[in-house]
């Protein structure tokens, strides 16, 4: 039962491995719009673009560990984004709607602090909380998409594969790990992190931040196409200084749950806003909307 | 606060009173050599010979006691520590069976409370506690003779309920008496080290406030209340190895290289531990610490008794991170006891290797 324990624990600890992201700079340039929809959560929209993605999860080849894979994804349409992380005073107006769980104690609740130590599931009641209170619909992030919104604040994860001596790996990951900025994990106002290229406001500060991919192991051809893969969903990846690999009822991922690896110092979220369908849009407009 | 203060001082002054005042010697009396040494904060250990052909010395060290406001989580905790020479355990002294130990107690007057230490090595007058007992703005000169070879826990021990209070609080370190001879496998054949980490954990007992929050105080008198309120239920808040949960991991990890062989002394003055290196073992193992009994070999996990230091060699046969825990793994996860060891060097396949990496698992033969 122990081995099964640490089983799962290595398994959460999986590193993600993610890539150099040359990022293209027709990126930047973003729209942003401020609380249109009443939540007074402002909007970034981020313009059509290319990235270029190290995918996320684990990866074989013939049997044997392989490098992820870098790829050159193409977004034909704008993505519509929060600038700042959901503030704790945001989701605590869900847990007064009795729509979402309480925060922790001890987490500071106002409206420019994000909301933190809170799970996959939370995150995800908040945004259906959130998309039926507006009538807009609003998610998590994929991967990519954070990546592509991220722009210069997503770190590649990338790292060779030595089959010979895994340990150079674990031991590169850890290093790279370990290069977390200083500053502890205080959770700090919104803005302290800085803006990025595309108007996101602290990305990769001390505040993790859930997607909506799932652990994911993959085997390749020999021309690095993914030809199956196996999804854990009950692992999501979270988005910060280092890509990981969270299981999603975790609120609180500082006490390690990786027996050697670093973890994350908050767990948090930013949500996106799907383009509204014409059907919707009529709906909101004779208010009935859902919800 | 002035008050509590107050009490403190008075009770201290009660026990200096009741202390056998011993007549102060000649510093040159035993004519032999001395030796000062300068004590460096652990993990690290000082600089020292693993057997030496030199004779009995007097070897000076100075424990300065440092009252002081640390952090001693990642998520900014604050805890009023108090400290021998400012760390969490206090520094490791090496010294040699036979050598006098000349510890010099100062208790600066920027402290709050009187201090003084036992050393579990030493015999007599409650392991020198009795002779020790400082206010702030004193200092005191101590000797004795190692006379028992082994690692050994000291402390504060300032009387009544101000004992374990200081030692929970951080005040405690240990002392490696080694052999003249050097370690030996009990065989008489000779146990050598490549270097030497020391790890001291801590049981802390933080106060919450009505929300659950942990609290935060100005002097250790003012968290003096509380904190004895959790102490007596002995359920700790944190377990640390060197003052905080992550101390030795991170940037701060352990290192060593494949083929080397680390001593590691670890103590816990207050609370059982049980040390394991995950992925690795104990070569040598002297879990209660004491070098005149054979060494156990090949260990999994090896049991710290509370108030004792135990000793252990082992040589990394692979590369990798590993992490060193007490193996109470909620105490390791989630109240802090866990190092990291980052170890450089070649992969051993023949001591393992993936045969196939993780894949569906096959469809059941079906004739």
């Amino acid at each position: 039962m122990l081995i099964a324990f640490k089983l799962k624990l290595a398994l959460a600890c999986v590193a993600g491995l993610a890539g150099p992201l040359a990022v293209a700079p027709l990126l930047s340039d973003a729209g942003i719009r401020g609380g249109a929809d009443g939540t007074g959560q402002a909007i970034v929209e981020v313009r059509a673009g290319n990235v270029s993605y190290r995918v996320a999860g684990d990866f074989t080849r013939n049997g044997r560990q392989a490098a992820a894979p870098l790829r050159h994804i193409t977004f034909q349409e704008p993505l519509a984004i929060m600038k700042h992380q959901v503030s704790s005073a945001d989701y605590q107006a869900c847990v007064d709607a009795g729509a979402c769980r309480s925060l922790d104690r001890g987490v500071v609740i106002a409206p420019d602090r994000p909301a933190v130590q809170v799970s996959w599931h939370d995150a995800n009641a908040y945004a259906g909380w959130l998309s039926r209170k507006t009538g807009e619909h609003y998610r998590l992030p994929t991967d990519e998409e954070w990546a592509f919104a991220a722009g210069s604040r997503f770190s590649d994860d990338g790292l060779p594969v030595d089959n010979d001596d895994p340990s150079k790996r674990w031991i590169a990951r850890y290093e790279r790990e370990s290069e977390r900025k200083p500053g502890g994990g205080d959770v700090r106002a919104f803005g302290s992190f800085g803006i990025n290229e595309n108007g996101l406001a602290d990305l990769a500060g001390n505040v993790w931040e859930w997607t909506s991919t799932c652990f994911t192991r993959h085997r390749l051809d020999d021309a690095g196409e993914t030809v199956s893969a196996r999804s854990n969903c009950g692992v999501r990846v979270v988005q910060g200084q280092h890509r990981s690999y969270v299981t999603d009822f975790i609120r609180d991922a500082r006490a390690g749950g990786c027996a050697a690896g670093v973890p994350p110092d908050n767990l948090g979220f930013r949500l996106v806003r799907e383009p509204q369908s014409w059907v919707s849009a009529v709906a909101k407009a004779l208010h009935i909307a859902r919800g | 606060m002035l008050t509590r203060r107050a009490a403190l001082l008075s009770a201290a002054a009660a026990a200096l009173m009741l202390a056998v005042s011993a007549p102060a010697k000649a510093a040159d009396d035993l004519k032999l050599p001395r030796q000062k040494v300068e004590l460096v904060a652990p993990p690290f250990v000082h600089a020292h010979e693993q057997a030496t052909k030199q004779g009995p010395k007097i070897i000076e060290f100075t424990l300065t006691v440092e009252e002081k406001k640390v952090v001693i989580d990642e998520k900014g905790t604050t805890f009023q520590a108090m400290t021998f020479n400012g760390s969490m355990p206090g520094p490791l002294m090496v010294v040699h069976e036979g050598d006098y130990v000349e510890v010099t107690l100062v208790n600066p007057a920027s402290n709050s409370m009187p201090h003084n230490v036992d050393f579990h090595s030493a015999t007599g007058a409650l392991g020198g506690a009795e002779l020790t007992l400082v206010n702030p703005g004193e200092q005191v000169t101590l000797r004795w003779k190692a006379t028992r070879t082994g690692t050994f826990v000291y402390h504060c021990a300032p009387g009544g309920p101000m004992i374990p209070w200081h030692v929970v609080s951080g005040m405690a370190g240990a002392v490696m008496v080694l052999p003249r001879e050097g370690l030996t496998d009990g065989k008489g054949k000779p146990v050598k080290y490549d270097r030497a980490y020391y790890i001291g954990e801590f049981d802390l007992y933080v106060p919450r406030d009505e929300k659950g929050n942990f609290k935060a105080y100005d002097s250790p008198g003012e968290s003096y209340n509380d904190t004895v309120e959790v102490m007596k239920k002995l359920t700790p808040t944190h377990v640390v190895f060197n003052g905080k949960a992550g101390a030795l991991t991170g940037k701060s990890a352990l290192t060593s290289k494949v083929g080397e062989t680390v001593l590691i002394v670890h103590s816990q003055a207050n609370r059982d531990s049980r040390p394991h290196l995950i992925g690795g073992h104990g070569d040598h193992v002297w879990e209660t610490g004491k070098f005149s009994n054979a060494p156990e070999t090949g260990l999994e996990t090896w049991f710290i008794r509370g108030g004792s230091a135990g000793a252990a060699t082992y040589k990394f046969l692979q590369p990798g991170i590993y992490a060193y825990v007490t193996h109470n793994l909620i105490e390791a996860v989630e109240l802090g006891a866990t190092a990291h060891f980052k170890v450089e060097g070649k992969w051993n396949d023949d001591l393992m290797t993936q045969v196939k990496a993780p894949s569906e698992i096959p469809p059941a033969k079906t004739n």
